[in-house]
């Protein structure tokens, strides 16, 4: 196990753009977990202080209404890391159990499943989540996180269901169900570790959309509930500060911005080399 | 592809309208009894009229009543939907949602089918370029870009695009699809400002699906390139021009059509954001007015019309691939 611990990480380690991307990663990470504990952020007006520039004691000045806009990024790191991370459980759970009931199963079931699948695969998602965040208040970041992967599972779904299609009749599933073992053991036991690595990559690009779409929302004000979420920052950019208009409130528009490609930027970096560390058959030495 | 499949396949498209139908129903049925409670107080003060008379005129306009039993308000809204009414709007008083579509469809649809075809032809020709010249530096930028480009959301983009040209520069409006000034109809004047009002959402969605177009396009040309026929032209001594042309560019397009409609539905379903960047008048920018203000009729009838339009656009893509390419027939069984 440690030895392939240690393989897994010197084949990211070897692929430069994957390297780049776990260390911009990791310190996102270190900044959601650790950040809010180093610095309390105040978020009292102070009209004083409006549109500070960057100085020694605020980094990147200050927004529209006086507040440290880099501790406003780490405290919205937080809020969107906790987003991406349930969405992105909660993306994979439903797409495999979908994908893999309905795969393993056949039959009408299948039909029943993939047909359900494909209407959520057709209806355009983010006009429905939009509606959705009308109709219920989104209040944390759990809830969120699920109204968000409840349209996000469908082509995962798909995925996995053709994957277990050609696992199915593979000697040694066959052989598990010639033994007589149980589907949700087979699907467990089985099944499971076979697709961890394409579930691995899935993990992050789910993460990644999920947030996309949660900045999103934010920034046409349909889940107002953290000021200091990215998304919410934008918004509030555009909207309190006419951060298009003000270019005082540049930088207080950009930083959000900026996070959330770089953020991106490393997902998908990250993602590229994890198929290659997980997946002996596309190593090259 | 047999006539069989066909029918198949639209069939299969007509019960996914109906779900989707099902989809906008149960949307409906979410609307907080208040909102229609309070719309029939203000509607019987405006016309004089009694609270029961004012409630039962709103239910008959927006198709729906939440105090009959389910099914009835299931065939209500179904009849009302094939008969073609989408209800009243609750926000925009005395304007049918249809009319609001009707008013909006047009918008959307122009900009997307302009970017859709702008983005897609010069991203299959950069696409085919990078597979035919592999050393040159064209293919590493243009992989960066794709890179750049979708880590960036399109909204993100939009933002950007709107600071820089519109107001640094002030190249471009800010707002709507045409100016007011102008006299709408066939004519340059109205056709040149509609372009110009419309260019940066345009510009948008160029910039954002550009790099992946070329990146597919690339794949799919560098597998048709291994191919025998490629070959055999090749020594033939086809020139290279006729070669990426003719041989290459068109067999390794076939595979992008069917995607066309994939990211018709994609980009269909991100242009409210776009749009309410823009303050485009199109039919993300009144989902997102719908949403905002809670208007539940012009909801449900703007998504079940979007849904309708990427059902449509999927089975034209499925159709349209198995004629253009005599090897796929549609699934059958």
């Amino acid at each position: 196990m440690s030895q392939g611990f240690a393989d897994f990480w010197r084949t990211i380690y070897r692929n430069k753009k994957s390297f780049s991307g776990v260390i911009i990663l990791a310190v996102f990470i270190f900044m959601a977990i650790f950040g809010p504990m180093l610095a309390s952020l105040d978020m009292t007006v102070k009209f004083d202080n409006r549109y500070a520039s960057p100085s020694w004691s605020h980094w990147l000045g200050t927004d529209y209404g006086g507040r440290d806009t880099l501790l406003q990024l780490v405290y919205g790191s937080r809020d969107v890391l906790t987003i991406g991370l349930f969405a992105a459980l909660f993306t994979l759970v439903i797409g495999f159990v979908v994908g893999a009931v309905s795969g393993f199963a056949g039959g009408r079931t299948d039909t029943a499943l993939m047909f359900v699948t494909n209407l959520f695969l057709t209806i355009p998602s983010f006009p429905v989540l939009m509606i959705v965040a009308a109709l219920v208040q989104i209040k944390n970041p759990v809830s969120f996180s699920f109204i968000l992967a409840v349209w996000s599972w469908a082509p995962l779904a798909r995925a996995v269901r053709s994957q277990l299609l050609s696992l199915k009749n593979r000697e040694f599933i066959v052989a598990c169900r010639i033994m007589g073992l149980r589907m949700p053991y087979i699907l467990s036991r089985e099944i499971l570790p076979n697709l961890t690595p394409y579930l691995a990559i899935n993990f992050i690009m789910a993460a990644q959309g999920a947030i996309v779409a949660s900045v999103g929302l934010m920034m046409l004000g349909l889940a107002p509930y953290s000021p200091t979420n990215w998304g919410m920052m934008i918004q509030l950019a555009v909207q309190n500060t006419g951060g298009i208009f003000n270019p005082k409130g540049y930088i207080y528009l950009i930083s959000p911005i900026l996070c959330l490609g770089l953020f991106q930027m490393s997902c998908i970096f990250f993602s590229n080399g994890l198929e290659e560390a997980l997946n002996p058959r596309l190593r090259s030495n | 592809m047999s006539p069989r499949g066909i029918a198949k396949r639209i069939g299969m498209s007509a019960v996914t309208v109906l779900l989707a139908m099902l989809l906008t129903f149960v949307l409906l049925r979410m609307t907080p009894g208040s909102a229609i409670d309070s719309w029939a107080r203000d509607y019987a003060t405006q016309r004089g009229m009694s609270l029961e008379e004012a409630y039962r005129q709103i239910t008959a306009m927006i198709n729906y009543n939440p105090n009959e039993p389910l099914l009835t308000q299931l065939g209500r809204y179904l009849g009302g939907l094939l008969h073609g009414n989408l209800g009243m709007s609750m926000i925009y008083q005395n304007v049918s949602v249809n009319e609001i579509i009707a008013n909006a469809l047009p918008w959307t649809l122009f900009v997307l089918s302009i970017s859709l075809v702008i983005s897609f032809l010069i991203g299959i020709n950069l696409g085919a370029m990078m597979a035919f010249r592999r050393k040159s530096l064209l293919d590493p930028i243009v992989s960066i870009y794709a890179i750049i480009t979708s880590s960036v959301p399109n909204f993100i983009v939009a933002i950007l695009l709107l600071v820089v040209f519109s107001f640094q520069f002030g190249w471009f409006p800010v707002n709507g699809a045409y100016d007011p000034v102008v006299e709408p109809g066939f004519n340059l004047p109205f056709l040149s400002n509609v372009l110009y009002h419309g260019a940066l959402p345009i510009l948008t969605y160029v910039i954002t699906t550009l790099g992946t177009w070329a990146l597919t396009m690339k794949g799919s040309a560098v597998n048709v390139l291994g191919e025998d026929y490629i070959v055999a032209a090749g020594i033939r001594g086809v020139s290279e021009r006729t070669l990426m042309s003719q041989y290459v560019k068109r067999n390794a397009m076939l595979p992008l059509i069917t995607t066309l409609a994939v990211n018709f539905g994609f980009m269909l379903g991100g242009s409210p954001l776009i749009e309410n960047v823009f303050s485009y008048p199109g039919m993300g920018y009144y989902i997102g007015q719908a949403t905002q203000q809670r208007d539940y009729t012009l909801m449900q009838g703007l998504l079940l019309v979007t849904s309708v339009a990427v059902i449509v656009a999927n089975l034209a893509s499925d159709l349209i691939y198995a004629r253009l390419d005599p090897r796929v027939k549609l699934e059958e069984g």
